[in-house]
């Protein structure tokens, strides 16, 4: 048993947890957090992805002592102050979920996608970019289209800041 | 239609909980002194269990307790069984070989679960599942159906020898063979259905509680259907009576069928939780779930189409082999026969069918209904048999569609269904247009300059939702009835809340259903709260499956409200002194036509509760309830194209576009109605194109994670051209037709003949991976 | 997976320390092939012994056209390396489609030489660019290094501290990807030289791993053309057999693939 301490949503946190302990296990288990889901053992589904030192990843494979001094932002703290984060809304606006078990890591991949490319996305770079990213039930097509809203939407209103 | 009633496009009142992380699962539920289970699984697909050795694990860390399955047999834990009764055709009932939650005699499948392990920790119980020393001694394997039912193969049970289940048929057969050798041309061909896992990507889990003070099990599940666990569990598995157990299905991840079986874990869970005294946890891993979870389709088919000198078709005969692995799931039985053979008329006016379906038990996983369930095998078989009769016909796919098309209404097919309505030529018409059919050959020709193979290729599907009636189909065999349950309670306040025995795996009920509600009374959506997935909540129901809940579960609703709004006049009318056929509810009031007179909603409710002043001999209160039984199926149908360019260097297959029109009948909300759409069609273009589960000779699983099951991915898929036209469903009050399945069944045959057209050469099985397509577009050289 | 003990090296000196004093040691950097193989209890180190967060072996510099790439370097800090795009934009381009971009994020170049998946990207490009392998104790030229599935030149605790090679004057890496895992299939790395000298390396189709294609190479160097592989037969005995592509179709795909990367370089 090691004492695992992170920042995790804007607040530090410490658990005790087995070396072999996943990065996802700390977070549902010991934070409670499970909105972190896992749906595959082979780092292929997405479903686990958070954001480590602002960059996507997938919790699956990551010990949590791997992690021990990063920060890290899961689907519980993307929305601030209880407003949907931009692309939380564009997912609702557009349908782009129906079980909701692959969305907390489409919405994380997402919102890192966006962040990379500055908002600059197109369908085919898009739906390239969800490589990571399994869904079973929408066939992608409402994701791609929330994503892409989400993406004209913060760029715009980044321009608009400017 | 008001902004939130029926027809509206309505964003999800559940989203928000989904979008922040807030959704419960069941691995998310937690309860004191939980602990968490590992099942011991067969590494063989076919062995005698000499010894179960358990006593190096149970002294491992962590270890609470090894269960197996002779204990479980002890405690008079019963048999899972298939609840859909099916005769052969010499009359005798259907060979149903025991399946017990944990073998303890023989195990069948790689997979199959011979014991239980309890510990604090997942990682400790894992250690300690493999500390269990199985001793087993293998037996012979046989995984190929057809090659199953010869003589001299392994057995499987002894109840059924050469693994047969049963031989069973539908349609006149002397008629059909009197058009076959009647005809001027006759299209033979083999149809493959590939074998598929579900894979909602939220894995199954199973928390079983027993509570000794009150003797009472509780049960977390995984489930599209928790009544019908209860029932089953308690009437059959004898885990305890049902006022003793409570099922609840919270937020469950996609099902597409799978999540409809009662499988051994959530029984073993409920038994090992009284056995050692704690909550007990198990979830399914990906690789168990591909090991376990019930598979889909896996048919073989032999098929004769019969056409007159005006390509009509004047007879089709059908010889099926359906795989159901090692044990018959719980519905396995009508999957291959009243889900498949009823439909093989399609949407086609056809006078003589015979269709002959052999089930047979392999060493694999068992198979049941997975989205489509029968109707994508037919489906598949008559579109492919179809587009190869024109092709030696000389006709063009849609003129052969267009001459046998069914054109009047209701239409008694030779398979038992009558349809009730539709138009297939509009849907055809639809579709041809929306892809611009009449230009393909100029996109061909562009293609070809690039070097591409482009093709296109059609399917008309006709499918049957809402199961039903009750009675028919107990006369058929089902084990249950088919109906659906619901209350609508309007609380003191005139907030309301609705109960129905379906449960949401991802369809949106808790929006579709308060739109109905929010259209009847006119108030506001987030007034009504739907309530599902709980027996201590909902008293009975038939659950999520087969495109039921919109036909069934929502007329079921809509017959409740009835009652409520009955109710509601008459307190309204006394309340202001009009006559109660003079109320009419508006915009979350109820008034006296023609007057300015009006009692707001909340008001009307009030005064049922505080029942100070309601008419004489009025019940205080405002709850009603409802159940309802369907008079008929429901018959979606379209017409779905496809069109694509196949690299004929790599084989690599490219969609360029896919268009679905649908005749859905009415529509609640159609943003859902599109996302079950695209969810389907991506599911029918990952079972034409990608995936197909392997075995091996020794019933080793090949295909058991991600690395080797292709799913489809974003960049595997289009954007999806979609659309819908209405013939309104005759026999419901919300003249609906269901939409979960379409896109699966349709899809297929559309994508596979585009690339058969693209490559000039018919024959391709799916999945149409790079390398068979290569191989076939080179042997079309 | 099975217990392990995690240690986070602070330096390649530290983390060679350790290795030593572990029983059954392994290195993770990024962990993207060995934790999920632990997690299948395939894998079970006594000790893990972390190294990304040794500054020594971090990072890509560009010299000329010498480039010089920290083991730990993930594979999207080599994608999006602009020094490294304007002269070697195929290894930029290679390094963009391993895994997906959450992987990306963490996967490392050493980690993925170290591994030697028959089906990983990189083994290809550090043959066909002549890459020295930079450990601890040595340079290893990749010729050298490679020898076998899942097997390096790498020796007890020795460490992959970066990788050397100078850009050549056309490169190209080509994949095609298996269609369930999306590692490569069939991946053809071509480079070509100011003096002639022509390279074509073999990845996700070899059934002894990553290999150079000698006749493609000397074809190439005659006649530097796609259609110059048009009449060079690739041996279909050599290669892999699996579910998904059976030897005969990756002998196709080895020869398509080296093509098109001919025509992309």
């Amino acid at each position: 048993m090691a004492k695992v301490t992170m920042t995790v949503n804007g607040r530090q946190v410490s658990g005790h947890c087995d070396d072999r302990t996943l990065l996802v296990q700390f977070i549902r288990e010991n934070l409670g957090l499970t909105g972190t889901h896992v749906g595959c053992d082979t780092t292929q589904c997405g479903a686990c992805v958070i954001h480590m030192d602002g960059k996507s990843v997938k919790s699956c494979s990551i010990l949590a002592a791997q992690a021990a001094g990063s920060t890290i932002t899961t689907i519980e703290g993307l929305a601030a102050d209880g407003e949907l984060h931009p692309v939380q809304a564009a997912f609702r606006a557009n349908h782009g979920l129906q079980c909701g078990f692959c969305t907390p890591g489409m919405v994380m991949t997402a919102v890192d996608m966006i962040r990379r490319h500055q908002g600059q996305l197109d369908e085919a770079t898009v739906r390239a970019e969800l490589e990571g990213n399994i869904c079973r039930c929408t066939g992608y097509h409402n994701i791609v289209k929330a994503i892409l809203a989400a993406a004209a939407e913060m760029s715009g209103a980044r321009v608009a800041a400017e | 239609m008001g902004v939130e009633g029926i027809g509206a496009r309505v964003a999800r009142k559940e989203d928000k909980r989904f979008l922040t992380g807030k959704g419960r699962y069941t691995d998310d539920m937690s309860v004191p002194g939980m602990k968490f289970a590992v099942f011991v699984r067969s590494p063989h697909a076919h062995a005698k269990i000499v010894k179960i050795d358990a006593s190096a694990a149970k002294s491992m860390p962590g270890v609470i307790g090894v269960l197996d399955g002779k204990q479980l047999l002890a405690d008079g834990i019963g048999n899972l069984i298939c609840g859909w009764m099916i005769h052969s055709k010499d009359g005798s009932p259907m060979k149903m070989g025991a399946w017990r939650p944990l073998a303890h005699e023989t195990v069948r499948y790689v997979g199959d679960a011979v014991a239980i392990v309890v510990a604090d920790s997942v990682a400790e119980a894992r250690d300690a599942a493999e500390a269990v020393v199985v001793d087993y001694q293998e037996l012979p394997v046989v995984i190929d159906a057809s090659k199953a039912l010869q003589p001299g193969q392994p057995q499987l049970h002894p109840e059924a020898p050469n693994n047969l289940i049963f031989d069973w048929q539908i349609g006149d057969e002397a008629a059909t063979d009197k058009a076959i050798a009647a005809a001027t041309h006759v299209t033979e061909v083999t149809i493959q259905n590939n074998r598929l896992s579900p894979n909602p990507m939220e894995p199954r889990a199973a928390l079983g509680i027993y509570d000794a003070g009150d003797d009472h099990y509780t049960c977390y599940t995984t489930s599209q259907n928790p009544h019908v666990a209860r029932l089953v569990m308690s009437a059959f598995y004898n885990v305890a009576p049902e006022n003793k157990l409570r099922v609840i299905a919270p937020d469950v991840g996609g099902g597409f069928g799978s999540k409809i079986y009662i499988y051994p874990e959530e029984i073993v869970c409920l038994w090992a939780s009284k056995r050692t005294g704690v909550p007990v946890k198990w979830t399914s891993d990906r690789t168990e779930a591909f090991l376990t979870d019930a598979h889909g389709r896996d048919h073989v088919s032999t098929v004769k189409m019969a056409f007159d000198a005006n390509n009509r078709i004047i007879g089709l005969k059908v010889d099926t082999i359906a795989n159901l692995g090692a044990y018959m799931s719980l519905f396995s039985s009508a999957v291959p026969t009243y889900l498949y053979a009823t439909l093989l008329s399609g949407q086609y006016d056809i006078p003589a069918i015979h269709a002959n379906v052999r089930t047979v038990y392999t060493n694999t996983a068992p198979v049941d209904a997975y989205r489509g369930a029968g109707r994508p095998e037919a489906t598949y078989l008559l579109e492919r048999t179809m587009e190869t009769a024109a092709r030696e016909l000389g006709v063009s796919p849609a003129e052969l569609r267009r001459v046998n098309f069914i054109r009047s209404f209701p239409h008694q097919t030779p398979v038992i269904m009558n349809y009730d309505a539709g138009d297939y030529e509009a849907s055809l018409n639809a579709a041809m247009q929306a892809a611009d059919w009449n230009g393909f050959a100029a996109r061909k020709a562009e293609a070809e300059r690039r070097g591409m193979k482009r093709g296109i290729g059609m399917s008309c599907y006709i499918e049957a939702c809402g199961i039903a009636p009750s009675a028919a189909v107990g006369s058929l065999g089902a084990g249950v009835g088919l109906w659906e349950s619901a209350e609508v309670r309007v609380n003191a306040v005139g907030t309301i809340e609705v109960l129905t025995g379906s449960h949401s795996h991802g369809q949106g009920h808790e929006t579709t259903f308060a739109q109905l509600v929010a259209d009847r009374f006119g108030v506001p959506l987030d007034s009504v709260n739907i309530v599902h997935g709980d027996t201590d909540k909902v008293q009975m129901g038939m659950g999520t499956y087969g495109s039921r809940s919109g036909a069934v579960g929502m007329s079921a609703v809509v017959k409740a409200l009835d009652k409520v709004e009955a109710k509601a006049k008459k307190i309204a009318a006394h309340l202001m002194e009009a006559d109660e056929s003079d109320i009419v509810i508006e915009n979350g009031e109820l008034k006296v036509a023609g007057t300015d007179k009006a009692v707001p909603w909340f008001q009307m409710a009030l005064a049922a509760y505080t029942a100070h002043n309601l008419p004489a001999g009025m019940e205080p209160g405002l709850k009603e309830g409802a159940f309802y039984d369907p008079a008929n199926f429901t018959f979606p149908a379209g017409c779905y194209i496809c069109e694509v360019e196949v690299d004929p260097d790599t084989g690599r297959t490219k969609i360029v576009q896919f268009v679905a029109a649908d005749d859905f009948g009415n529509i609640i909300n159609p943003m859902i109605v599109e996302g079950q759409v695209h969810g389907g069609i991506a599911q029918g273009i990952g079972q034409a194109l990608l995936e197909g589960v392997h075995y091996d000779a020794s019933g080793q699983l090949l295909t058991a994670s991600y690395m080797d099951y292709a799913m489809p991915r974003a960049d595997d898929l289009p954007s999806f051209q979609v659309s819908t036209s209405n013939t309104p469903c005759p026999n419901n009050p919300l003249g609906i037709k269901g939409c979960g399945e379409a896109g699966a069944i349709g899809s297929p045959p559309a994508l596979i003949n585009a690339i058969t057209d693209a490559i000039g050469n018919n024959a391709l099985t799916m999945p149409a991976t790079p390398q068979k397509v290569w191989a076939a577009a080179h042997a079309a050289k | 997976m099975y217990e392990t003990q995690y240690y986070r090296a602070s330096s390649v000196q530290d983390a060679v320390s350790k290795m030593e004093a572990a029983g059954e040691g392994k290195y993770v950097s990024g962990g993207m092939t060995l934790i999920p193989t632990m997690k299948q209890r395939l894998a079970a180190p006594s000790d893990l012994i972390d190294l990304r967060h040794i500054a020594e072996m971090q990072g890509v510099s560009v010299n000329g056209r010498s480039v010089h790439i920290g083991a730990a370097t993930t594979h999207f800090e080599v994608a999006s390396s602009a020094a490294l795009g304007a002269v070697c934009p195929a290894i930029c381009h290679l390094a963009s489609h391993i895994g997906d971009p959450h992987v990306r994020h963490m996967g490392t170049i050493g980690g993925s030489i170290a591994n030697n998946d028959p089906a990983a990207d990189y083994p290809a490009a550090m043959l066909a660019l002549a890459a020295t392998i930079v450990t601890n104790q040595r340079e290893i030229a990749a010729d050298d290094f490679f020898t076998g599935l899942f097997d390096t030149a790498l020796e007890g605790s020795e460490i992959i501290t970066a990788i050397r090679f100078d850009a050549p004057a056309k490169a190209a890496y080509q994949k095609f990807a298996n269609p369930a895992s999306r590692y490569a299939m069939t991946g053809v790395f071509v480079t070509r030289r100011d003096d002639g000298d022509v390279r074509v390396a073999v990845t996700g189709a070899g059934s002894n791993g990553v290999f150079r294609h000698g006749d493609m190479e000397a074809a190439l160097i005659a006649n530097w053309s796609p259609d110059a592989l048009g009449n060079v037969s690739v041996d279909a005995s050599e290669l892999l057999s699996d579910i998904h592509a059976d030897s005969a179709y990756r002998a196709n795909l080895v020869k398509v693939m080296a093509k098109r990367a001919v025509a992309a370089a």
